[in-house]
């Protein structure tokens, strides 16, 4: 059945001219006209689950949601922390689209944690990279280039990750109405002190008004302390738990603060330069994410933001609600991924 | 290759004292951690600076010359072979760190630092560079990056490439790219995942930012002792399934134990048939709260004794004692294979058992040390390199070692790669599809196969899975061992 579906897919790829693989549709617009979509929600399930490996395999077209799950029931999860798999997104398209959420600050991102990746190429040929098993150094890595490929180098048909177990409980510390500026001064005593934190996020609301939310997750017996401590860190704070908690990092995840049909810019940085940034997007809803090394930018002024990444030697993707490429900012060619491109894509079919 | 116009264009670049081409000089350079094989380079460079890396690169693509870049030469593959005929350069002098921003936790360092370097450099902001392989003292960034190598906290921190944030490389033709930068996240597909661990067949690393983490407040490292190593197998699987993610999961059986006691003295018991080392570490009050959980589930597994770390004294021991167990084996044997394969874990007891038996018909000592918490087993193989045909009944040991790996699932090599020993074995992991795939992205980047020519690919179209006799390179001449 399968088989059958992976092989009329290789078909397509191998008669098109064109061609874009599509997920659920919850980034980014629907495909440029005359290219051939690819429906990958149609090789959806799940391949293989050994909860004490710490290894899942599954379709690329599966729902997030799907995954999620059955994990859960099992005590493990996604430690990347995908975006939107509330809106359905897909395995395949958070591995493309490189959708991680709040907490891949704590250990990691999709690169992190995808271990094996089937994939048809250019030339329509169905491509194993990595493996099953949680480490394995053979063969180039296929797997890891995946990720943030935007469906431009080839579908992914199979994945496999790595899962951890789930913290047992959550608790987050909320500080708000700091400046920016104070937020920016406590952020480099939050990520280099030996507290283990899960997410660090500045939401910058109206009146550029901070909230500094911090998550900490582990064993319920160690939390209130741990918790304690992370308060005199920064000086005082609400301590946040239960569903009120989990609502504050699903608004996150999901872009519950951005309005309808508004794009949201992914835009990767370092903590030193949000500064910059910040002061030349001012009237834009924003958060910095992952401990300041992601700004997520709401805004309907696309040109203009990218003119300002240029200005500022950025690189920004359109994650949500993209008019037409999502890609802006800074955008260096590089002799290294051309050569890739051209390996796996000769005629330029994906890209 | 017009030889002496290619000496002369390098000796533009490089004073004499930094281009060896005496055999005497050159003796030093002939093979690496995997000693079984050498290989006699025509010139080995020394460059001090990038630019020199680069401007020797162009004068390998110009005049044709094969290449291959060195660090420490600690690879227990072959990696660092040279290619007879060919170029070596070695990279140990390109040791400076660049940058170290501690607010932003990152380092950018040059391919020559040594592992360790990095930690030391980033401590006093009490930070630490994770990956952290047993041959950590001496192995180099570089070579680190060109292997994915591993260590024994990948469970949990993952490999290198899981730590290295930006590159920047030169080409197999002298082209400079720049990959990644200095952010956690990126908006392009992931260049830097891909060049790491490619062994060296995409060019050279001539700058690597990495990722630095907060030192762990606290460890907490204990020894189980076995009277089988079937039970620590199982603990190790009862750990993780009781939902602990614990920061290394280390086995050591009987043989490994007495080698390390007889060299460093880590104060292991001697009639355990098998070790295990687990260590917690991070937040006091989490680790703490593991910690009862732990040791509940090691009490259940049933050790005969259990030794729990003190202080950080003790700790170390108990590391020192795991990290020098490859090279303990010396101690027990002239001469020995360190193999490199994966299985899963739930595999482990039956993969052990296997060896074990594959030991007994071959009447071959084998010492396992492995990294338990992901599956990665470290056989080393002992024999006497002075009895005729003894080391090729070992390889022939290791070939089935491996091939056990991949039926039961797993990989031909956790982290010590695949160059020079393992390439015949990739067709076995690899369908020809995925290995056309590899040739043709190998050839896309480097059309003229100058970058570490000769290793990961199998040579020729049928690859020698059951290699008796001279390995075909050293009946072609191109290589010999000793
Ligand atoms: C270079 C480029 C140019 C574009 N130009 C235009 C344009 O001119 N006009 C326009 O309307 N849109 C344009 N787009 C947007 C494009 O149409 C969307 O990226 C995509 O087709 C829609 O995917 P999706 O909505 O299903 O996203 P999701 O399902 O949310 O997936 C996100 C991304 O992952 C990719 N993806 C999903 N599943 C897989 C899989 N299994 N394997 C590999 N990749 C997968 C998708 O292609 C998409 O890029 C462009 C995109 C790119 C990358
Ligand atoms: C006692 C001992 C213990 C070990 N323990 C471990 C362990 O725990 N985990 C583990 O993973 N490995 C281990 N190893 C293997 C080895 O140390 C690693 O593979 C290490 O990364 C090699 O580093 P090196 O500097 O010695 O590189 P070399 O051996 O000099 O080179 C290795 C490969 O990297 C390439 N290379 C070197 N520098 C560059 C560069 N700048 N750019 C591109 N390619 C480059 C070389 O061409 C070669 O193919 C051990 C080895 C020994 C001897």
């Amino acid at each position: 059945m399968s088989a059958d579906l992976i092989g009329e897919l290789q078909a397509t790829v191998a008669s098109s001219a064109r061609v874009r693989p599509r997920g659920a549709t919850t980034k980014m617009r629907a495909p440029a006209n005359n290219c051939a979509t690819l429906d990958m929600r149609r090789l959806a399930g799940v391949v293989d689950y050994q909860p004490t490996e710490f290894v899942i395999t599954a379709w690329a077209g599966t729902p997030v949601a799907e995954v999620q799950s059955l994990l859960a029931e099992h005590g493990q999860y996604l430690p990347f922390d995908p975006l939107l798999a509330e809106r359905g997104a897909t395995l395949g398209g958070t591995i493309a689209a490189n959708a991680c959420g709040p907490e891949r600050y704590r250990y990691g991102g999709a690169r992190d944690f995808i271990i094996g990746a089937r994939f048809i190429d250019g030339n329509g040929n169905l491509i194993q990279g990595g493996g099953k098993v949680v480490k394995n150094a053979a063969g180039f890595d296929y797997p890891k280039l995946m990720v943030g490929s935007l469906g431009r180098l080839g579908a992914l048909v199979e994945l496999t990750f790595k899962v951890f177990p789930k913290p047992e409980a959550y608790a987050t510390l909320r500080v708000d109405g700091a400046s920016l500026d104070a937020a920016l001064a406590l952020l480099p005593k939050l990520t280099n002190c030996p507290y283990d934190l899960n997410a660090i996020d500045l939401v910058i609301g109206a009146a550029s008004q901070v909230a500094i939310l911090i998550r900490v997750g582990g064993l319920a017996a160690g939390l209130p302390q741990r918790m304690d401590r992370v308060r005199s860190l920064c000086g005082g704070g609400d301590i946040v738990t239960g569903d009120v908690e989990a609502q504050l990092w699903r608004d996150a995840r999901e872009f519950a603060w951005v309005a309808d049909g508004m794009p949201v810019v992914k835009v990767p940085l370092t903590p030193g330069r949000i500064p910059a940034l910040d002061a030349r997007v001012s009237s834009a809803r924003r958060r910095y994410s992952v401990g300041g090394n992601v700004a997520w930018i709401a805004t309907s002024a696309l040109d203009e933001l990218d003119a300002t990444l240029r200005s500022l030697d950025l690189a920004g993707l359109v994650l949500l609600n993209a008019p037409g490429d999502p890609r802006i900012g800074r955008r260096v060619s590089n002799a290294f991924a051309e050569r890739v491109a051209r390996a796996l894509d000769p005629q330029n079919k994906f890209g | 290759m017009n030889q002496a116009a290619f000496l002369s264009a390098l000796q533009k670049i490089f004073p004499e004292r930094r281009l060896l081409t005496a055999p005497a000089a050159l003796a030093a350079y002939e093979s690496d951690g995997l000693t079984a094989f050498r290989a006699r380079p025509l010139v080995v460079v020394i460059p001090e600076t990038q630019e020199e890396v680069i401007r020797a690169v162009k004068a390998c693509h110009e005049f044709g010359a094969p290449f291959v870049a060195r660090g420490s030469g600690t690879s227990l593959s072959g990696g660092a072979l040279p290619v007879k005929e060919g170029v070596v350069l070695a990279l140990n002098r390109l040791n400076r760190i660049l940058k170290l921003d501690p607010q932003q936790r990152i380092a950018v360092v040059e391919p020559g630092v040594v592992n360790i370097e990095i930690t030391k450099a980033a401590a006093p902001f009490g930070l630490l560079y994770a990956p952290d392989p047993s041959s950590q003292p001496v192995c180099t960034i570089g070579g680190n990056v060109a292997f994915n190598s591993g260590g024994a906290h990948c469970l949990k921190y993952g490999m290198t490439s899981n730590h290295v944030l930006g590159l920047k490389v030169v080409l197999p033709d002298g082209e400079v790219a720049e990959l990644g930068g200095d952010s956690l996240e990126s908006v392009d597909a992931d260049y830097v995942g891909l060049f790491s661990g490619s062994e060296g067949l995409f060019g050279i690393a001539l700058e690597i930012t990495v990722r630095l983490l907060p030192k762990p407040e606290t460890y907490r490292t204990l020894l189980a002792a076995y009277r089988s190593l079937e039970a620590a197998g199982d603990a190790v699987s009862s750990v993780i399934a009781s939902g602990l993610l614990p920061g290394a999961l280390e086995i050591m059986d009987n043989l490994s134990i007495q080698a390390a006691e007889a060299a460093v003295k880590p104060g292991y018991p001697l009639d355990a048939a098998a070790l295990l080392i687990v260590e917690l570490e991070g937040e006091r009050a989490q680790v703490e709260a593991e910690w009862a959980r732990l040791k509940a589930v090691i009490d259940a597994s049933r050790p005969y004794l259990v030794k729990v770390a003190r202080d950080d004294e003790e700790r170390m021991k108990i590391w020192k004692g795991r990290k020098s167990a490859f090279s303990a084996v010396g101690r027990l044997s002239p001469d020995y294979i360190v193999q490199d394969g994966v299985v899963p874990r739930r595999r482990l007891g039956e993969a052990l058992a296997e060896i074990e038996k594959l030991s007994a018909k071959w009447g071959i000592r084998v010492a396992n040390v492995f990294h338990a918490g992901d599956g990665n087993l470290h056989p080393l193989i002992m024999f006497d390199g002075r009895e005729p045909g003894a080391l090729r009944r070992a390889e022939e040991l290791a070939g089935e070692i491996i091939a056990l790996c991949i039926r039961l699932g797993g990989s031909i090599t956790g982290e010590h790669g695949v160059g020079m020993e393992k390439r015949q074995y990739m067709p076995r992991q690899f369908s020809a599809t995925d290995m056309d795939a590899m040739w043709a992205l190998r050839k896309a980047i480097d059309p003229l196969e100058l970058a570490n020519r000769g290793k990961v690919f199998p040579e020729g179209e049928a690859p020698s899975l059951h290699r008796v006799g001279a390995h075909p390179l050293e009946q072609a001449g191109v290589i010999s061992r000793e």
